[in-house]
């Protein structure tokens, strides 16, 4: 995969609201099987950017390109992981799989969809639970069917807009391990919003830090070039983390502000400065 | 401070307040009454109860127990067209409000539909909604007499009118307050129109649709009443006006009572409906 065609391309993508500019001519790529965590501060857009690429949402101007084709709303080959887990309280989390599922395989019966339904939730260690309603779960395991929910639909893409944001510590990290292991299983090519620095760190392959808004933009990327596999137990010992632990929290704390409309010299909005802080 | 309190206590105050309201009926029952003065030619004119004076004096509890007894025992009686027993008169008014409210709903739900996904039909039918809405539905009978020719139609029709409104505010309600993430999840996952109004707006809406059909089987069996003792001929509005003209008060505090408990059981059956299609978060 070279950097020139992406698999996933945002090219020249505007947003703006009369007299509120959320972000103007964005350009980036996510290539194939890479996992991609944009960056910045709550109201510096990154969820206008999440909600452009699953379709939600659409730019002003510029466009988005997904495999070749570019993206006209929603669809089932980019799928979404909601904050809040979205599930429908009337369905148990087995319904709630198999109700995506049926939308994916048309032809499906239903025996056909219970079954694939229930071994999406056994690959996130729910399939005891297939049976409860989202009410008799917990918050890190209806997290848990909407990860298998979207994982389920083998999708071109997966897009986590801050999935764990809601849950306590150690349920989300537990999950973050969990979602870090399938998307490598799987070799999915996954984009996720957060401002958890560690989350960033342990799951992305590249890390895009976004300046405050409005009118902001993606400031430079970060290669995350620790080695994988990565867990949260062994995370901090690796060499090379503290610094771009330090580098990330600067641009969160300081830079991010600094850089809004103010980009640094010799930045290029189509060829994005990379840093390497941990190599 | 609403604390919870044993069922028990509450039910032996309850039996207390009705034991108190029963004593006191019977005593006002017993010391009203009795004779009153009569002119005596209006007597000679209107014959023998009138010339002694006597009233009919308002039943005692255990005289309407008697009665309710009487009546209980054989519901289901039919000698002529004006003597039927009173589960019939009871079933007619059922009849009318189920065909009533069944025909609401057909409309009610559907339109509501549309008017919930739509804002601009939720904006340009509001004002006729607004409108028609707070008029008493007895207020179309004679329009319904009119045009229908039918009074036993026209006494579904008022049903109709009167359980359409709550209904179809309340769906219209559910549908446009669906959660935004449920119908992104619907969009993600590329459901289609129709399944995701059927799998997910329609479920979502349920429990305040069925709300709405609370309200309007209530109101229904409120009009009923009003309904039936204008167009005559059958039911419990009508058994009610009947035995007004009869002057037996006993029978109209029968029918209170009766009115009352069928209107619970109406309540209780669609909350039970309500509680199949409920969710929690």
């Amino acid at each position: 995969m070279s950097d020139l065609h992406p698999y996933v391309s945002v090219e020249a993508v505007t947003r703006a609201y009369p007299g509120h500019t959320v972000f103007r001519d964005l350009w980036f790529g996510v290539n194939r099987g890479e996992f991609v965590c944009l960056v910045g501060h709550s109201g510096c857009g990154k969820t206008t950017v999440l909600n452009i690429l699953a379709g939600l949402d659409k730019p002003d101007s510029g466009g988005v390109i997904v495999d070749g084709v570019e993206i006209n709303g929603p669809s089932l080959d980019r799928a979404v992981i909601f904050q809040g887990h979205a599930l429908m309280p009337w369905m148990t989390a087995e319904a709630n799989v198999a109700f995506a599922l049926s939308c994916r395989h048309k032809g499906w019966s239903k025996p056909q969809l219970r079954e694939a339904a229930r071994e999406a939730l056994e690959k996130v260690g729910l399939g005891a639970a297939a049976n409860r309603k989202p009410s008799m779960l917990s918050g890190g395991m209806k997290q848990r069917v909407g990860i298998a929910r979207a994982l389920a639909l083998a999708p071109k893409m997966l897009l986590m807009d801050e999935p764990f944001s809601a849950l306590d510590a150690l349920t989300r990290g537990a999950l973050q391990d969990e979602v870090s292991r399938l998307v490598q299983e799987a070799n999915q090519t996954a984009f996720m919003i957060t401002h958890d620095v560690d989350e960033a760190i342990l799951l992305a392959d590249r890390i895009l830090l976004m300046t405050n808004g409005p009118d902001s933009h993606v400031a430079e990327v970060v290669q995350n070039t620790l080695p994988r596999p990565r867990d949260r137990a062994n995370l901090h010992k690796l060499p090379g983390y503290h610094a771009l632990r330090d580098h990330i929290l600067e641009f969160l704390l300081t830079r991010s502000r600094e850089l809004r409309g103010n980009p640094q010299p010799g930045w290029d909005r189509k060829a994005l400065p990379v840093v390497r802080p941990a190599a | 401070m609403n604390k919870q309190v044993p069922a028990w206590r509450a039910a032996l105050v309850a039996l207390g307040i009705f034991v108190a309201l029963m004593a006191l009926w019977e005593a006002a029952a017993t010391s009203g009454g009795g004779t009153a003065a009569v002119d005596p030619e209006y007597a000679a004119l209107v014959g023998q109860a009138a010339a002694t004076g006597g009233q009919t004096p308002f039943p005692r509890p255990s005289a309407v127990a008697l009665r309710l007894w009487e009546l209980l025992r054989d519901p289901f009686y039919i000698r002529g067209p004006n003597d039927q027993g009173i589960g019939i008169q009871i079933g007619y008014s059922l009849l009318r409000v189920t065909a009533g409210f069944l025909l609401a709903a057909l409309v009610a739900v559907p339109f509501g539909f549309l008017i919930g996904m739509s804002p601009l039909l939720n904006a340009a039918l509001n004002p006729f909604i607004q409108v028609l809405r707070p008029v008493s539905p007895l207020a179309w009978m004679p329009l319904a007499l009119y045009t229908i020719k039918d009074s036993a139609v026209s006494a579904i029709f008022v049903i109709f009118i009167c359980a359409l409104w709550p209904m179809l505010l309340n769906t219209a309600f559910g549908v446009a307050s669906v959660r935004r993430e449920w119908l992104n999840v619907a969009r993600t996952l590329e459901a289609g129109t129709l399944k995701t109004a059927w799998r997910v707006i329609l479920p979502a809406a349920a429990p305040t649709i069925l709300t709405g059909m609370r309200i309007s089987i209530g109101i229904a069996w409120l009009v009923i009443v009003a309904a039936e003792m204008l167009v005559g001929g059958t039911g419990i509005g009508y058994w009610v006006w009947n035995q007004w003209n009869n002057l037996s008060l006993a029978d109209i505090v029968i029918a209170i009572l009766l009115i009352g408990v069928v209107g619970l059981l109406l309540d209780r059956a669609l909350g039970a409906v309500a509680r199949l299609v409920a969710w929690q978060e």
